[in-house]
């Protein structure tokens, strides 16, 4: 498979437009994308959400881990635009990030298909409640969807 | 004690096969080390100064004969025959290849172990009182809570990339055994008006600041634990600082935003994901429950009193047989009291005269599970201190117990007193240190065992770390010992004054440090100064908390 420069996980059609800083937005609030830095507060969005198409969250290290909690915040208050991990993107980390609510990575170093799909489909099931749609093990254990 | 089912099983599992992917791609040059650091990190493996360390989780401290048994045959596969326990009630392997990594992740999962989350700056595994479940004070046992917490806090997917790592003690008495506000988050289980909740303080630990955590929240109910945990992390992985390693942890977050502050931000939070359903129902904390149901010959005392849940009585005092040959010191020592009367918890000492404190030989973990089968209901708990807890043995085989420990260089009664050292593994091992631990606690060790005073000088925890970042609790010693480097050599400062338990308090520096025959002079002058300042009934805390530095810096820089 071929190594993908953006990996997407939605149907409809890519937002193409630029994204703008947050700062930016708070000023020119027409725009339909917005790019939030680690600093940047995922909330000061919130009141503007339906009119955006895209947020890219941005990684500049992948061990700065800020953007996870961004991306659940956005999903929390309902986003459902495309929420775009932006940056320092490995595939170790993919998987944490779809669960967080991710469905566009974009990384600076191209991500092997294979790979990335592999990452997807390695834990059987998920210990907690996020901002994907998994029903997470105690859930199971408890007569959702429990088979035993 | 718990066990897994099927998902904890596959998760386990899933996780190896994830590790194996990793280390291979390593080998193979797809991840650089950087990339990869972290990932071995999360799976417990740091590079020392001369070979792989590999860390295991032992959850809350709590294994059977079986998984002893298997630490015991990872020694000697794949180390050199022994293992050293840890303050997190952890064990590590000092010579590790990264070939053999996943191998050994495998063999750890068919024993329903592992070592995630064991290292990275994500949730650790979590603490726990090393009595919990049979200590007579406690009101409920704590483990079923941290267990919650564990699945909770495994793979988490907000919580894996934190400014720095994040440690949970969870206990369940007045009584602090595993040092509950030196952590990110302590939580005591209490009782209010017949009803179980939390406490959480927030923002304790130790390392170059050392700070004692403060209450944020007095209860919090049972079903929303692991909310208010989420909203607690949130703010952090938020807020914490990352432009300096050294300001990361939550401590300093706290303290900068001030206690109230970072409350007022957590229950925001926790008022907002209160109504994200990301609590898991009480159904699965009963289930947890149900696994640590004390087994049943100890539900009934002889008296025919039950020793239920939350009956909290008086302490017990020792065993009252009389013989002679160093079992009465050892049972003096070494027991702890039962929920129920006719048993008690029996501490194994690794710290037997000049040895290398929380060492054990793969044979002496076999004696261990042989034993915790034999006497204990099959359980075994590594305590903070780096020894061993057989949480419910009989009082009639105390003697029987304490021969098979004695024969296997595990019977030294020294529990709580001068010989008790925890040290870190220091310059011996490890890659940040600056000084050596470990030969420092043989020394004083071998000093007290020779002049007798270990026994006059009663209870005495004396705790050694070989660099600022306070692995070996220097901070919370009734008498610390930190190594430092002096222009290229080793040195050692003294510290007094500390306290883990429920009266945490911090060490203070005595003054000029010392080289390393000097801090084992120093040590026993200090010991000295209490022998004979002290009044009656007071432990060496008690007498420098009642008369303070001054007598202690003329005696030492005299
Ligand atoms: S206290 Fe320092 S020397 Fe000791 S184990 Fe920790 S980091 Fe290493």
């Amino acid at each position: 498979m071929p190594e993908a420069t953006t990996i997407r996980l939605r149907d409809d059609t890519p937002c193409m437009e630029p994204a703008v800083t947050l700062e930016a937005f708070a000023e020119q609030t027409n725009a339909v994308a917005v790019r939030i830095e680690p600093g940047g507060d995922a909330r000061e969005l919130l009141a503007h959400l339906d009119r955006l198409a895209r947020v890219d969250i941005a990684f500049p290290a992948f061990t700065d881990g800020r953007g996870y909690s961004a991306a659940r915040i956005l999903r929390e208050a309902g986003f459902a635009g495309e929420l775009r991990a932006v940056g320092d993107v490995l595939v170790d980390q993919l998987a944490y990030m779809r669960r967080c609510g991710f469905d566009a990575f974009a990384p600076d170093a191209p991500i092997d298909m294979a790979d990335a799909e592999a990452a997807f489909a390695r834990f059987p099931e998920v210990y907690q409640s996020a901002a994907d749609p998994r029903t997470p093990i105690w859930a199971l254990r408890h007569g959702d969807g429990d088979d035993r | 004690m718990y066990a897994y089912d099927r998902y904890d099983q596959a998760m386990v599992d899933a996780r190896v096969a994830e590790f194996r992917d990793q280390c291979e791609r390593r080998l193979a040059g797809k991840l650089t080390e950087d990339q990869f650091k972290p990932l071995r990190l999360m799976n417990g493996l740091y590079l020392q100064l001369h070979a792989y360390m590999l860390r295991v989780a032992i959850p809350y401290g709590t294994l059977n004969g079986g998984q002893m048994r298997m630490l015991a045959t990872i020694a000697e596969k794949y180390d050199r025959g022994y293992g050293h326990f840890t303050t997190r009630q952890n064990i590590q392997y000092n010579w590790i290849k990264l070939e053999d990594a996943a191998d050994i992740l495998a063999d750890l999962a068919s024993v329903e172990m592992h070592a995630i989350q064991t290292s990275g700056n994500c949730i650790r595994n979590i603490s726990s009182d090393h009595f919990a479940g049979a200590a007579a004070d406690e009101v409920a046992d704590p483990r079923p809570y941290a267990e919650l917490l564990r699945q909770w806090s495994s793979f988490h997917p907000e919580f894996s990339y934190l400014p720095r790592k994040f440690k949970i003690c969870v206990i369940a008495s007045e009584q602090d055994r595993a040092a509950m506000r030196l952590h990110d988050i302590g939580i005591r289980i209490v009782g209010r008006d017949g009803e179980l909740g939390a406490q959480f303080y927030v923002g304790g630990g130790m390392g170059r600041t050392p700070m004692i955590a403060p209450l944020i929240r007095d209860f919090v109910p049972l079903d929303q634990l692991v909310t208010y945990s989420e909203a607690a992390l949130r703010v952090y992985n938020r807020y914490g600082r990352r432009d300096n390693k050294y300001k990361a942890r939550i401590k300093i977050l706290v303290h900068e935003l001030g206690a109230e502050e970072y409350t007022r931000q957590v229950e925001e939070e926790f008022a907002h994901l209160l109504e994200q359903g990301v609590e898991p129902p009480l159904a699965e904390l009963e289930r947890i429950k149900g696994f640590f149901e004390l087994p049943s010959p100890l539900r009934h005392s002889r008296e025919g009193g039950n020793p239920a849940e939350g009956a909290v009585r008086e302490e017990s005092g020792p065993p009252d047989q009389v013989r002679g040959d160093g079992f009465e010191s050892w049972a003096r020592h070494n027991t702890h009291a039962h929920r129920n009367p006719d048993y008690v918890s029996a501490i194994v000492s690794l710290k037997p005269v000049g040895g290398i404190p929380g060492d054990a030989t793969a044979d002496q973990m076999r004696v261990l599970a042989d034993l915790a089968e034999q006497y204990s209901f099959d359980e075994l708990r590594v305590m903070h201190t780096q020894n061993v807890v057989l949480p419910h043995v009989a009082k009639d085989d105390l003697p029987a117990l304490w021969q098979a420990l004695s024969d296997a260089g595990m019977g030294t009664p020294n529990a709580d007193l001068m010989g008790d050292i925890i040290a870190c593994p220091g310059l011996d091992y490890c890659s940040l240190a600056n000084a050596r631990s470990i030969p420092i606690a043989q020394r004083i060790s071998e000093r007290f065992a020779a002049n007798g005073k270990e026994a006059a000088l009663g209870e005495l925890k004396l705790k050694i770390s070989g660099c600022i970042n306070a692995c070996g609790h220097h901070h919370a010693g009734h008498i610390g010992i930190l190594g430092v480097d002096r222009k290229g050599t080793e040195n050692y400062q003294l510290l007094l004054g500390g306290s883990e338990a429920e009266d945490t308090s911090l060490a203070k520096i005595t003054g000029p440090g010392f080289d390393e025959r000097g801090i084992v002079d120093a040590v026993e002058t200090a010991a000295d100064v209490y022998l004979r300042e002290r009044e009656d009934g007071e432990r060496f805390l008690d007498t420098y908390r009642r008369i303070g530095m001054a007598p202690f810096k003329e005696a030492l820089y005299a």
